[in-house]
């Protein structure tokens, strides 16, 4: 690992002073699970690293307020699967944190940061995206929310400017009655990138998202409002035909080790009938429970 | 402008204040620093889990992190397992079901069974293979490893 200098802020603004006198060679590290691997093998050689875990603005990690959770930038995969209003609230959250790399890697690994760190295989991307989060950016101009969808832009790319620091996702219960339910493929179980990411969410008023990832540069959102996906009586002929709208902007690469284009695109539709089917079921245990 | 940090930590019990390089691992620092080389290094990149160490009760991966990432915090290796020259009830474990086949993923099964004890006394199978999951047995001793992970749980509760 190349040499850096160390910055260990313990307000926003001190950080924000760091940012803003440190030029662009800088790293923002929360969990490092990422980012250790990246110094240690030289695809980034920072000269400055600002460790953001103890900055008083950031605790604790996982706020509930008013029908919606902010998670800041140090919370972990582990503190997100160990919330009970996460999983009463937003289960597909949970089931994509909970695959995560081993117990050790979700016991360091942020949200944000799998945000943040651009991958287009981030399993906690399709949730949020289903989910409508918001991310929170600090800045020297103040604080900008940006809608999640908006905020992703591609592989290691972000909507993060130079100066400015991701310091939390912010998740709210919708209105409506929501089903919700993540799939996720992998070659084998346990620690193991995925091949595809898919989270379906079902409303009552019979409007599907789907956010799906590992298949191009980033993670997409679409939205059904026909109605057919949330349709338990629809046949599959109809589904498939609104999913292969859904999945038009799937554009697999070629070159990925872990699956062929045509295997992703496949798999792509299994796992969107099955979350639906998932999204549906819990949809309608939460009715029948009201 | 290598930077050198000083840090406090507790490591295995005993209060320690020295200087780091900022851009040493904690697996670094504890091995080469430190001499604690029950700590294993062999993936480096998290997938492996011989190098883990519990930091304030949590389990991590040493290779994942800056060895100035614990000033403040309380590492347990695992050579802080036994004391005062005895084993503990798990390493006991290893020992009677033969766990250790080679040995060199060991120290990581057993700080992350370790882990998983204190914070879950009466494990399930599913639970172990929950918590050890993110330890790789090239020997493949995975179902003597459970056992010993088994068989410490019941120790513990006698």
């Amino acid at each position: 690992m190349k040499e850096f200098s160390y910055e260990r802020p313990e307000s926003l603004d001190e950080a924000l002073q760091v940012l803003a006198t440190s030029g662009s060679d800088i790293e923002i590290l929360a969990g490092g699970t990422d980012l250790v691997i990246a110094m240690r093998d030289r695809y980034s050689q920072p000269k400055v690293v600002v460790d953001i875990k103890r900055i008083a603005e950031l605790s604790p990690s996982l706020v509930w307020d008013d029908n919606a959770v902010t998670l800041s930038a140090t919370a972990t995969m582990s503190e997100v699967v160990g919330d009970e209003g996460i999983n009463t609230h937003f289960p597909a959250l949970v089931e994509a944190a909970v695959v995560v790399g081993s117990v050790q890697i979700r016991n360091r690994a942020t949200v944000l940061g799998n945000i943040c760190n651009g991958s287009p295989a981030a399993d906690t991307a399709p949730p949020l995206l289903a989910y409508d989060a918001v991310i929170v950016v600090a800045g020297p101009d103040g604080i900008r929310r940006i809608p999640i969808d908006d905020f992703i832009v591609g592989p290691g790319r972000t909507d993060l400017h130079e100066g400015e620091i991701a310091i939390a996702v912010e998740v709210a219960v919708p209105p409506r009655m929501v089903g919700s339910a993540y799939e996720r493929m992998t070659r084998r179980r346990g620690t193991d990138l995925a091949s595809v990411t898919l989270c379906a969410t079902v409303d009552d008023a019979g409007v599907t998202q789907v956010a799906y990832g590992s298949v191009g540069p980033r993670a997409w959102l679409k939205v059904d409002e026909t109605g057919v996906l949330a349709d338990p009586s629809a046949s599959v002929e109809a589904k498939a035909a609104v999913f292969e709208e859904i999945f038009a902007d799937a554009s697999p690469s070629v070159r990925s080790l872990r699956a062929s284009p045509d295997y992703r695109r496949a798999m792509l539709r299994v796992l969107g009938a099955r979350a639906v089917e998932r999204a549906i079921e819990r949809l309608q245990e939460l009715q029948g429970v009201s | 402008m290598s930077e050198s940090v000083h840090i406090e930590v507790t490591i295995n019990g005993r209060d320690r204040a020295f200087e780091v390089a900022a851009n040493h691992t904690l697996l670094d620092v504890l091995r080469d620093q430190l001499g604690l080389t029950g700590t294993k290094e062999c993936c480096v990149v998290g997938e492996c889990g011989a190098c883990t160490v519990v930091v304030d009760g949590i389990p991590m991966n040493s290779c994942l992190m800056l060895a100035v990432e614990i000033d403040g915090r309380d590492v347990t290796s695992v050579e802080g397992l036994a004391k005062d020259g005895h084993l503990n009830a798990l390493q006991q474990a290893f020992l009677d079901v033969s766990a250790p086949q080679c040995g060199f993923c060991i120290p990581g099964q057993l700080m992350s069974a370790h882990a998983l004890l204190q914070r879950n006394p009466n494990p399930t199978v599913d639970d172990v293979h929950e918590a050890l999951g993110g330890n790789l047995c090239r020997c493949a001793g995975y179902l003597q490893i459970t056992e010993a992970v088994l068989v410490a749980a019941k120790a513990g509760q006698q």
